[in-house]
């Protein structure tokens, strides 16, 4: 019987990910609806006025973002868990560590790269100028990453927990904070013309972290949530 | 090098009774300590030359705001070792801390905001040390719900120790963010090496404090950590001839 090399495994692994997901792209669209749901309160809460709107575009695309990206992080493991197929991967011999980086990529596919996607418009939507688009998209697709790598720590430490899914907020928020920080930051600095450089390549430092460290974790805590 | 006298260190019953015995030997001097610091801060230090006496409250301030890193820290340690050598007792520790801790980071929270209502003009500034201490606490809290809402407690153990250990590589990083995101609070003053921007007669009380402080923790974690021990041991036979019932 030969088997399957670890590539392989980590590319059907994101495969099947992907399949199961656009199998439910209802599902999909969910994180993408409420992004977009949650950054048009903001104006009616606060003011139409876009110059005032320009002012906090930022907090608002990435607070909207979190959110959002949130709530996809409960069903990152939980049908794995609920079928029995979790314990097929800790069995199958494979690296769990590299197993669950593909599982984290998949879930940033589905979740986090379509919030990036829909970003521009509803940044426009807040008046930001469109030179600082390409900023936008850069700083939540850094930030959607590191969000999803710790997310996935925070996902596999709640498995099968009643109420897991306010639990993985608490757990995950403070921790995300930092990614808040500066990549609100970045577009608040495109936004008034300023080279966002420094921040972004901060972001893009815990994304490199987040994804080395963070399977680890992600693999640790899996293994004692199936027992 | 023989290695197993630190066993029985793990042993539940052993670890039950020294727990018991060393609770005054931190308690009393940590009361001594107290009482000494607080007579030293709020009675021998001279008034600020800036703030008057206001400044005073900094002597409870600042060791609950040492105690709450103090404690995250230790708790990590005690999880990391629970986690990898498997030994509940470790574990038992770190269960015992966590709300010590969040008790002691919102101390430092709240003797912060009534600190600066006189010297910012606010209840609570956004501050960057406020703000990672106030993350600080929300890390507490994920650690205490997260026990609280595994009830196997052998997972409950395991995935809090996971959570520490991650809280602790964040740390750092959420401090410094929140450092370059905003500052108002006052440089730190004892850890600037090499001339201290603080009079000695002003520190020393500071130092004993804090000192008093962390053997205050050490006496109430001895004593929670026997509170633990109860619960977990409480079907073993050890515990029915210790207790003799």
């Amino acid at each position: 019987m030969d088997r399957t090399g670890t590539a392989d495994a980590i590319w059907l692994m994101y495969r099947r990910d992907l399949l199961l997901a656009f199998r439910h792209w209802d599902q999909v669209a969910q994180p993408v609806v409420f992004f977009a749901m949650v950054t048009t309160l903001f104006p009616l809460a606060l003011s139409p006025e876009l110059g005032e709107l320009r002012q906090l575009a930022g907090g608002v695309l990435w607070v909207a973002a979190l959110l959002a990206a949130l709530l996809g992080l409960e069903f990152l493991f939980r049908a794995d868990h609920a079928d029995g197929t979790l314990e097929q991967i800790l069995l199958s011999g494979q690296p769990l560590a590299l197993l669950a980086i593909a599982k984290g990529v998949a879930h940033w596919t589905i979740c986090g790269l379509p919030l990036v996607l829909v970003s521009p418009l509803l940044a426009i939507g807040l008046g930001v100028p469109m030179e600082a688009l390409c900023t936008v998209m850069l700083s939540l697709a850094l930030g959607t990453g590191i969000l999803s790598a710790l997310g996935a720590i925070g996902a596999a430490l709640t498995l099968g927990l009643r109420r897991g899914s306010m639990l993985i907020s608490l757990l995950v928020l403070p921790l995300a904070m930092p990614a808040l920080i500066f990549g609100a930051r970045a577009i608040d600095m495109a936004i008034y013309g300023d080279v966002a450089r420094g921040p972004l390549l901060l972001l893009a430092a815990m994304l490199v972290l987040a994804l080395t460290l963070a399977p680890v974790a992600v693999a640790a805590a899996l293994r004692i949530s199936a027992e | 090098m023989n290695w197993i006298w630190l066993h029985k260190f793990a042993s539940p019953p052993h670890a039950y009774r020294l727990a018991g015995q060393l609770t005054p030997w931190f308690g009393w001097p940590a009361f001594l300590l107290i009482v000494t610091g607080l007579y030293g801060g709020l009675v021998l230090a001279p008034a600020d030359y800036q703030q008057g006496d206001a400044f005073r409250i900094l002597y409870v301030h600042a060791p609950s705001a040492w105690m709450s890193m103090f404690i995250y820290g230790t708790m990590a340690v005690a999880a990391a070792i629970g986690l990898i050598w498997r030994i509940k007792l470790a574990h038992g520790v770190a269960a015992a801390s966590a709300s010590v801790g969040a008790w002691f980071t919102l101390l430092a929270l709240a003797t912060g905001s009534i600190w600066g209502k006189p010297m910012w003009g606010t209840w609570w500034v956004w501050d960057a040390r406020l703000t990672s201490e106030l993350i600080q606490l929300f890390l507490y809290a994920g650690l205490i719900a997260l026990r609280a809402s595994i009830e196997d407690r052998d997972r409950a153990d395991r995935a809090a120790a996971v959570l520490a250990i991650v809280g602790v590589v964040n740390l750092p990083i959420i401090h410094y963010s929140v450092y370059w995101w905003n500052t108002l609070h006052q440089g730190a003053t004892i850890t600037k090496l090499g001339k201290p921007s603080i009079t000695g007669d002003m520190l020393w009380p500071l130092l004993v404090m804090m000192v008093g402080f962390t053997l205050y923790y050490g006496a109430v974690l001895m004593t929670r950590l026997r509170a633990e021990i109860l619960r977990r041991e409480r079907d073993a036979s050890w515990l029915r001839t210790e207790l003799a019932v």
